[in-house]
């Protein structure tokens, strides 16, 4: 048996837009394991982003969450902000969508890193150089001393995504997160980036939870798959099972939505919904589509679950 | 190369069209100099001859290069009042001025930074809004009016500071500082509302920066993210209106020198306007603005000094 | 409430109530402003003499009420000089961009460098004083500035659909400019103005505090606070209650303009 790194339990989180509360996450319940590439995959508002921001503690103020999150059986929901500070980059860490602007452009990127382990080490300078090096090797940059001393704005989208990995990495994290950390980039750099992160996890025994709307790039990547919709799991399970045979209708159409797995000719598919804007959201109500007589059909389609609830009724 | 030469450029060009502006105003708007030295009764004769003297029968262009040859050696021209070379007038009031507009720019900046940051850090609640009001009084309340207060309170109840005048560095330091700080404050605190105002903006927007979400996931505390990452950027923003700040100090000097009886350049300007002393308030007023122009190209390079983005 | 309309509000109602002590003014004060008696000089503030008496014996309140004249006066009038000549220049630079456009903004730029009360000294100097030459350099001082918000609300506007599509259609520059620029940059212009306006105040008083601005028998804040200096000991209201007079008033436009800038601002 795989060693158990993040357990997440009836997760829910509500953000309050204007004095009113609006459901975000709902019953959020997954695992990830030693050694095993958790992929998590949805259209833009599916709430992915925020699965993440629970798990780092850093959603925003507007929010409150209920539901268990244990990272090696420790319970980080209402950890203290000094108990936080401990835990990331050292338990866990991020890696973001956005290599332009997740670095401060006035600092040289050698201490973005480096300073990690000054925070949470006890290293000298000259240890903390060294492993700042090391890891600047490891992503597969070439020159790390001159790139140590570099400033971002000097460095490719490429580059700057793999300091971003290095940021991650350079404290040993139990479990990282990488938030769509390819869609900022062109393809041939993508491909790049994803073989250094597929290269990472097989060397090292982390754990990690791999967000992207892009089928394609999850694929690749991931031994085990979430798929969300308006803040909820449509459905889990092991990759090659959920493509060789998707139980959801909702999941069977976002497979069909891939280019590359279409027939040739045919005209490419895409979800006739939209994810609903959280504001469109009522509790217990998911998935919080209003329905109308033109698109009955599609949403009983793609959502059979609103069928029977509303036959219960 | 190409940020340096544009700075330099620039910098010439102003100098250029400030010192033609200051020179037009003061030579082509009606109203000769000679006839206002002399007063309106004078005779058209006397009146010539006066002009001959002070050179001003030259053709324009030619009184404007003698003029800034003249400035290029360090000749000032002739004060009509003191019989003097400007030059001469100035030497001993420089220095006053310029403790004066030193002492309020560093008071600017150790009151202002640390003010600005502990406001960004209080923001939302009532407490910030309170501060932002009292920076918006700090804005709207004349520096010179400042002063009075100032004198008021600590030099004639609480008899802390001498009420007027100036004591040289080279007699006693302790002394000289005192004799200059009511005076700097006063300058100081409408350019510190300014400050707190620019600086508590820009930190707040700074703080929806992604850089500042990387910082928190590196387990960094609030103390580590605002002095490492957050307020170098927000200082970035804060360093454009330094140059403005700069501008009104030593704007903010002129009358300010008049409250406290300091004989600096400002109270020079004063007094030569009362007596029309045209060589030396042309001459005063271009050194002022030169002073200004000089500060906000060295403000441009200390830019080049911060942001690593900016190429030379 | 939120806290940015607090600010438009403060504004607001500090504006009105000393524009409604400037019209009062008009009709009636509790003294003549000019009634000197030296009998009752540097009296302490009292219910007969509201703010106190000055050194000849007038009532101070009495001439604050006339001084409100004089600030509202110079600001208002200086206002309309800048915006004149600002709109004149920028229009041009926005109007036309390119060449001219540089020159102008070059020129612009640099007389900005020059602190504005430095500039109204200059001018002052050459015109010599009084409330006339005063409010002339105090519009030439805001020129710049003007000419700045106006040349921006022109190229802003060039670009737009409507405007390029009426010049097209050979709507004449005039129509251009009063059917499309003008409306688009009003709210600018009101921001800039309301915030000049404080500058004005604020360059005013500094000026006639130094005797270079308005001359007696104008009444004027500033002259005011140059002839209480002397009294600073013995009669600390003079010089406190008209100095705090000249603060309301430029903080009441200055936080009106705040306020409007924000509201402005928000509805983008
Ligand atoms: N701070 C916030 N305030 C209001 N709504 C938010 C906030 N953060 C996220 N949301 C909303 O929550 C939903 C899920 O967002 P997110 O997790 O970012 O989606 P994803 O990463 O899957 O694209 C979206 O509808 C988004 O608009
Ligand atoms: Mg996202």
């Amino acid at each position: 048996m795989a060693k158990l790194m993040l357990e997440v339990n009836n997760l829910n989180v509500s953000i309050k837009v204007k004095q009113k509360v609006y459901p975000a996450l709902e019953d959020i319940t997954f695992k990830v394991n030693e050694n095993q590439v958790v992929g998590v995959v949805g259209e833009s508002g599916s709430g992915k982003s925020l699965t993440a921001q629970s798990i780092l503690g850093i959603l925003p103020a507007n929010t409150e969450v209920t539901g268990s999150i244990k990272l090696e059986n420790d319970e980080l929901i209402n950890k203290s902000s000094k108990a936080w500070q401990k835990l990331r980059s050292n338990e866990v860490s991020l890696i973001f969508q956005e290599p332009m602007t997740a670095l401060n452009p006035l600092m040289k990127v050698g201490k973005q890193i480096s300073e990690v382990l000054r925070k949470h080490t006890n290293y000298s300078n000259n240890e903390c150089y060294r492993k700042t090096i090391d890891i600047l090797k490891e992503v597969g940059l070439k020159r790390p001393e001159s790139i140590y001393h570099s400033y971002t704005h000097e460095l490719s989208g490429g580059m700057r995504q793999r300091i971003v990995i290095a940021i991650a990495l350079v404290n040993n994290p139990k479990l990282i997160i990488a938030d769509e950390p390819t869609t900022a980039l062109d393809v041939t750099i993508q491909a790049q980036i994803i073989d250094l992160l597929k290269d990472i996890m097989k060397k090292r025994n982390g754990a990690m939870l791999f967000i992207s709307h892009d089928w394609g790039v999850i694929s690749q990547v991931c031994d085990y798959v979430l798929v969300m919709y308006a803040g909820k799991i449509v459905e889990q399970g092991p990759m090659e099972n959920l493509i060789s045979n998707p139980q959801h209708p909702y999941t069977k159409g976002l497979l069909k939505a891939i280019p590359d797995f279409k027939k040739r000719g045919e005209a490419l598919y895409s979800i006739p919904l939209r994810v609903p804007a959280l504001t469109e959201r009522r509790k217990g109500n998911w998935p919080y589509i209003e329905i109308t007589e033109e698109n009955k059909q599609v949403v009983a389609d793609i959502f059979p679950e609103i069928l029977q609830r509303e036959t219960k009724e | 190369m190409r940020f340096l030469v544009k700075k330099l450029v620039s910098f010439i060009a102003t100098i250029f069209i400030v010192s033609l502006l200051i020179f037009f105003i003061f030579n082509i708007l009606p109203g000769s100099p000679a006839q206002a030295i002399l007063g309106v009764d004078a005779d058209e004769q006397q009146v010539k001859l006066l002009e001959e003297e002070l050179g001003l029968n030259e053709p324009l262009h030619l009184r404007y290069i003698h003029w800034i040859i003249g400035i290029a050696q360090g000749d000032l021209g002739v004060s009509y009042k003191y019989g003097q070379p400007v030059a001469e007038v100035l030497k001993d009031r420089i220095p006053i001025s310029f403790s004066l507009a030193v002492i309020a720019l560093i008071l600017t900046v150790v009151i202002g930074i640390p003010l600005g940051i502990l406001i960004a850090k209080t923001d939302g609640k009532w407490s910030s809004i309170i501060l932002s009001m009292i920076t918006q009084l700090g804005i709207s309340t004349p520096s010179f009016w400042l002063g009075f207060i100032l004198i008021m309170v600590f030099a004639v109840k609480f008899g802390l500071f001498p009420t007027y005048g100036f004591i040289p560095w080279s007699e006693n330091l302790g002394e000289a500082l005192k004799s200059v700080f009511l005076p700097s404050l006063a300058i100081a605190v409408g350019n510190i509302a300014i400050v707190i105002r620019y600086l508590k903006n820009s930190i707040l927007d700074q703080t929806k920066e992604d850089y500042v979400r990387t910082a928190i996931v590196k387990g960094l505390g609030a103390n580590e993210i605002m002095y490492n990452h957050v307020l170098r950027n927000a200082l970035l923003p804060v360093l454009t209106v330094l140059g403005l700040i700069t501008a009104d100090t030593l704007g903010g000097s002129i009358i300010i020198e008049n409250v406290f009886a300091l004989p600096g350049l400002g109270s020079l300007l004063v007094t030569s306007i009362e007596s029309r002393d045209f060589p030396l308030i042309q001459s005063l007023i271009l050194i002022i603005s030169l002073i200004i122009i000089l500060a906000n190209f060295t403000v441009d390079l200390l830019y080049k000094v911060i942001d690593p983005r900016i190429r030379v | 409430m939120q806290r940015k309309s607090i600010t438009l509000y403060i504004g607001a109602v500090l504006v009105s109530i000393l524009f409604l002590m400037m019209i009062v003014s008009f009709f009636w004060t509790p003294y003549g402003p000019n009634e000197m008696n030296t009998k009752i000089a540097l009296q302490a503030p009292s219910w007969t003499y509201p703010f106190g008496t000055d050194n000849f014996g007038r009532d101070i309140f009495s001439r604050i009420l006339e001084g409100s004249k004089t600030a509202f006066l110079v600001g208002i009038t200086s206002i309309m000089i800048a915006l004149t000549f600002g709109f004149i220049i920028g229009g041009i630079a926005g109007y036309f961009g390119g060449i001219v456009d540089e020159v102008l903004m070059r020129i612009i730029d640099s007389i900005l460098a020059i602190p504005g009360i430095l500039f109204a000294i200059m001018l002052v100097s050459v015109f010599n004083t009084g409330m006339q030459n005063t409010i002339l350099a105090l519009g030439i001082m805001g020129i710049p500035t003007f000419a700045r918000v106006i040349r921006s609300g022109f190229m802003q506007v060039k670009e737009f659909d409507f405007v390029k599509s009426s010049k097209v259609k050979g709507a004449g520059s005039f129509r251009i400019i009063f059917k499309h620029i003008l409306p688009n940059i009003f709210s600018q212009i009101i921001v800039a103005s309301t915030l000049f306006f404080s500058g004005a105040i604020l360059a005013e008083s500094g000026l006639s505090y130094l005797g270079l601005g308005v001359q007696p028998p104008d009444p004027s804040w500033g002259r005011m606070l140059s002839e209480a200096q002397a009294y600073m000991t013995n009669a600390p209201w003079y010089i406190g209650i008209t100095g705090i007079f000249i603060v309301l008033l430029v903080l009441g436009f200055n936080m009106l303009g705040d306020g409007l800038r924000d509201l402005k601002e928000k509805r983008n």
